[in-house]
Parts: structure tokens; C-alpha cells; sequence
């Protein structure tokens, strides 16, 4: 036997060959359709212009934003992140569905962890591929850089990024366990976080009650530690903790609920009957 | 390599009130063709998948190639493969990158040289670089069994592997089955309907009924136990539930 697999498919720890071949089915999939490319940019373009309108009107009328000019594009721009981050793990996990061709996969070395890892590759390319060109239209149109807000840019985006991928795991799971029928969470779960996260407004604005809920939430710490830099140029270590705490939560528990419902697909049989 | 290649003992599958498998128990040779012959329902695509560990077990044990397949899965998968109708490659990806992204699933390391080698092998030359959705069944079945080879199984289970083909194109997959396994001495486990294709491939025959193994032997053995003169006849007979005239 000349049997060409190499074994260097080691059954412990996490291949980066196999990630990276998820990873490659992925790109050759964007590569050859303009359309997925078109529709992952239109979307936070569309919004960032809406909400760049929005906050020109606002900055002639409201004192509160116009002390800082560009926090709602700011805040558009960052929750995108979540949403892209979210999505992108979900849709490209639904694209394996949708061609019937999990079964394939996992009668390959491919770990489920491996597959997980290769979704969160994934989202960080869908999602700049999706918010990259509206932050960088943000620019000339209304001459604003979310660079401007200098490194803490770089954990409110990591801590944005885990938290959409917690969620996106996790809507993964439901839909192996739930099939067809729960596809629509992978588009609406993400905006059930919007009103507790304290995109736009203060979590003071929230109802008492429901503070403690928002501060379950790791955009919640993001944005009010944006809101921080924004207004009083300072950056908020206790806010991170908070943010990196519920990250802690979120990947874990996403991640459970994704390996929970596939060990449960194997039982099943679901592997070899997904599809459309 | 191991002398055996396949060892099932009491292997068992329930759904809740549906028992599709139950109970069996069968070794396959290495290096031989097995067929698994049963009607609808009868449990030979069940059995498989759990060939594949793509579906626990209910009850009962899988060695596969010499190892446990519920804690030695990961040791096991590089050395084999498989194929089927009800399992599809991505439509939007051309036959050359899905032959790439499952290559470096398994690891090859010349994946480039080995991709070319099974275009040309399996005549893939016309329609290397177009869409496998764009493809015919049975150029789509071509390609599925180039995936199902990128990696030189010893052992390939195949579901149906000339399902939907021409006689013509039918026929050109079962020389290359044959050649395969001759090259390389693999182990083949087919689920056939095709009564022709497993006289022609297989040196034994399991027959499945309802999740049980309901009789087994060569070919040839089966047809004069069954008093009959084709496997065809012999496959009618088990599966409209009549004894064997012996």
C-alpha cells in the first residue's frame, strides 16, 4: 500500500493543513462569486452612510453628539463587527449544509474543533471584507476614522469579534439540532443583543432591571468603554476586564452548544441527511 | 496491514421505535470486494455510516483496519474513504479545488502531483477547471470517486457507486474499481443494487433484511443455495421473504 496521506494527521491537538483546507474551500467559494462579495460589503456600507447622515444632522442638534463627533458612525461600525463576526461564522457553516457536503468533511481527519477554528478564519475575512470598505468610505464622505480611535480600536475589535463567534457557534449547534426551519436565527439572533448592548446610549439608559442583563453582554463594555475614549479620552481597563470576562463565557458556551449538537447529529445520523 | 480489514460484532442502531440495524455481525478480508445487498430501508447505508463513525453505534463493536472505530476514529480516517449519491461535493467549486481542499484535509503532501494523476486516471481532463454543479451524474460520480481516492484508501466504502449512471459509464467505473484494488490491494464494501456489478466485483456477499444479516456467501455459492441461476433472482427471493430451497 503507496497510500499518499501522510500521516501527519496527528489524532491529538488541532491540524493547521486541515483548518487551512476549510479555509481554502471558503476563499475559492468568495473567489468565484462576485455576488457573496457585493452582498457581505453592501449592507454596513449602506448603514454607516444612513448613520453618517444622521449624525450630521444630529451635530447641528444635539450638544451630546456633537461633543463627539462620530460616535454613532463609531458605534454602527463597531457593532457591524459583531454582526459580520456572528454571520460569518453562521453562513459559512450553512454553505456546508446547503451542498450536502458535512458528511464529506467528517469522514475526513477533520476534527470538529478544527471545523470551528476554520469558521472563526472565516468570519475575521467575511467581516473585513464586509466593514472594511465602509470604514474606509467613512473617511472621505464624512471625515471620519475609526482609526482615530487609536490602539483601544484593537481589543473593543478582538472583544467584538468573540463575542459574534460565540453566538455564531452557537446558532450553528441549534441549526444541526433544529435543521432547516432554525436558519432565520442566523440572521436575527445577533439583533437580540442590539437593544441591551448599549450601541447608541448609555446602559444607565436601560431600566434598572434590566442593567444587569446588558452587563451580561460583552458589546455592553465595549461601547460604553468607546464612549469613554470618545468623550473624556480615556481608556477603561476595568470595562476590558468586563468585556473579556463575558468573552470567556460566550466562546465557551458556543462552542459547547456546537460540539454538544454535533455529537448529537452523529447519534442521529443528521451528518449524511443535511441539506436543503 | 491487518488480515482483516472490517470487524463488526453485533453492531446495532435504533431511532427511537425504528430498529435499522440489528445485531450484525460480519468480517470482510483485506485486500477483497464485500457487497451489502438489501432493499430500501434495509439498513446497508446505516451500516456504513457507522463504518465511517458518521453515526454512533447504538450497541455492539467496529474495528476497523485493526482498530477500535469509537476511540481510534482518528487513526483509522487517513487510511480510508468513501463515496456517495446522498452525498455531494460543493457545486460552486470546480473539480481541481475540491480535489485541493479534501487533499490537504487528508494531508498530502504532493497534492498538486496527485491531482493531476487522477484527472487523468479518471478522464477528467474535459471538465477539470469547471463547476462540479455544472457537471453530469455521471461526470459528477467521476469526480465524487476521484475524491473518494485522493488519498489512496486500503479501504473504500462506497454507497451505490454506479447509481444513475449509463451502462457505458457504469461499466468504466467498475474496471477502475477493479484496477484500483489490484494496484493497490485495497479493500472494498459496496451497498449495490446492482446485481451484475456485485457478481462481476464482489467474492462475497452479505444480504441484509430489515437490519439483519439474513444470509451471506460468494456469489456463486448463494444462487445454487437459493436453487436460482442469477443473484438477481436469489436477491428477490430474500427480500420477498422466501427460504432458501436449502
Amino acid at each position: 500500500m503507496t497510500a499518499r496521506a501522510l500521516r501527519q494527521n496527528a489524532p491529538v491537538g488541532l491540524s493547521i493543513g486541515r483548518i487551512g483546507a476549510i479555509v481554502l474551500r471558503h476563499y475559492y467559494l468568495l473567489k468565484g462569486s462576485w455576488a457573496r462579495i457585493f452582498e457581505l460589503a453592501y449592507w454596513p456600507t449602506v448603514q454607516m452612510i444612513i448613520w453618517g447622515f444622521t449624525t450630521q444632522f444630529f451635530i447641528g442638534h444635539s450638544s451630546w453628539v456633537a461633543q463627539a463627533t462620530g460616535v454613532l458612525l463609531a458605534a454602527v461600525l463597531l457593532w457591524d463587527i459583531v454582526f459580520r463576526a456572528q454571520i460569518g461564522i453562521t453562513v459559512s457553516f450553512l454553505e456546508e449544509q446547503w451542498s450536502r457536503n458535512l458528511a464529506n468533511l467528517f469522514v475526513t481527519p477533520l476534527k470538529p474543533s478544527e471545523f470551528a477554528v476554520a469558521l472563526m478564519v472565516m468570519s475575521i475575512i467575511r467581516t473585513a471584507i464586509g466593514v472594511g470598505p465602509a470604514v474606509l468610505l467613512a473617511i472621505p464622505l464624512y471625515h471620519f476614522s475609526i482609526f482615530d480611535l487609536g490602539l483601544p480600536l484593537i481589543p473593543f475589535f478582538v472583544c467584538l469579534m468573540i463575542m459574534g463567534w460565540g453566538i455564531g457557534l452557537a446558532v450553528c449547534g441549534l441549526v444541526l439540532r433544529f435543521g432547516a426551519g432554525a436558519e432565520g436565527l442566523a440572521w436575527a439572533t445577533v439583533f437580540g443583543f442590539a437593544p441591551i448592548s448599549g450601541i447608541y446610549y448609555p446602559i444607565s439608559t436601560l431600566p434598572w432591571w434590566l442593567q444587569p442583563v446588558a452587563w451580561g453582554t460583552p458589546a455592553a463594555y465595549v461601547f460604553e468603554g468607546m464612549r469613554a475614549v470618545m468623550y473624556e479620552g480615556v481608556f477603561r481597563w476595568d470595562l476590558l476586564a468586563g468585556a473579556l470576562i463575558t468573552d470567556a463565557a460566550y466562546i465557551a458556551v458556543g462552542l459547547f452548544l456546537f460540539l454538544i449538537a454535533f455529537r448529537w447529529a452523529r447519534r442521529q445520523g443528521k451528518l449524511l441527511q443535511q441539506g436543503e | 496491514m491487518a488480515l482483516t480489514a472490517i470487524e463488526v460484532d453485533g453492531l446495532t442502531k435504533r431511532f427511537e421505535r425504528v430498529t435499522a440495524v440489528d445485531g450484525i455481525s460480519f468480517t470482510v478480508a483485506a485486500g477483497t470486494t464485500v457487497a451489502l445487498l438489501g432493499g430500501n430501508g434495509a439498513g446497508k447505508t446505516t451500516t456504513l455510516a457507522m463504518l465511517l463513525g458518521l453515526l454512533e453505534p447504538t450497541a455492539g463493536e467496529v474495528r476497523v483496519l485493526g482498530r477500535d472505530m469509537r476511540h481510534e476514529r482518528a487513526h483509522v480516517l487517513p487510511r480510508m474513504n468513501f463515496s456517495s449519491p446522498y452525498v455531494d461535493l460543493p457545486h460552486r467549486l470546480t473539480t481541481r479545488q475540491n480535489l485541493r481542499v479534501y487533499g490537504h484535509l487528508y494531508g498530502i503532501e504532493d497534492v498538486g502531483d496527485r491531482i493531476s494523476g487522477l484527472i487523468e486516471d479518471l478522464d477528467l481532463v474535459g471538465f477539470a477547471d469547471r463547476p462540479v454543479g455544472a457537471l453530469s451524474a455521471g461526470q459528477r460520480t467521476r469526480v465524487a470517486l476521484a475524491k473518494a481516492l485522493i488519498n489512496e484508501p486500503e479501504l473504500l466504502l462506497l454507497d451505490e457507486p454506479t447509481a444513475s449512471l449509463d451502462p457505458d459509464t457504469g461499466d468504466w467505473v467498475r474496471s477502475y474499481l477493479e484496477a484500483y484494488q489490484r494496484r493497490l490491494g485495497a479493500t472494498i464494501l459496496l451497498a449495490s443494487h446492482n446485481m451484475g456489478e456485485v457478481e462481476r466485483l464482489c467474492r462475497h456477499v452479505l444480504m441484509l433484511r430489515q437490519g439483519r444479516i439474513v444470509d451471506r456467501g460468494s456469489p456463486a455459492d448463494l444462487i445454487q443455495r437459493y436453487g436460482r441461476s442469477t443473484l438477481e433472482q436469489v436477491f428477490l427471493d430474500i427480500a420477498r421473504s422466501r427460504e432458501a430451497a436449502q
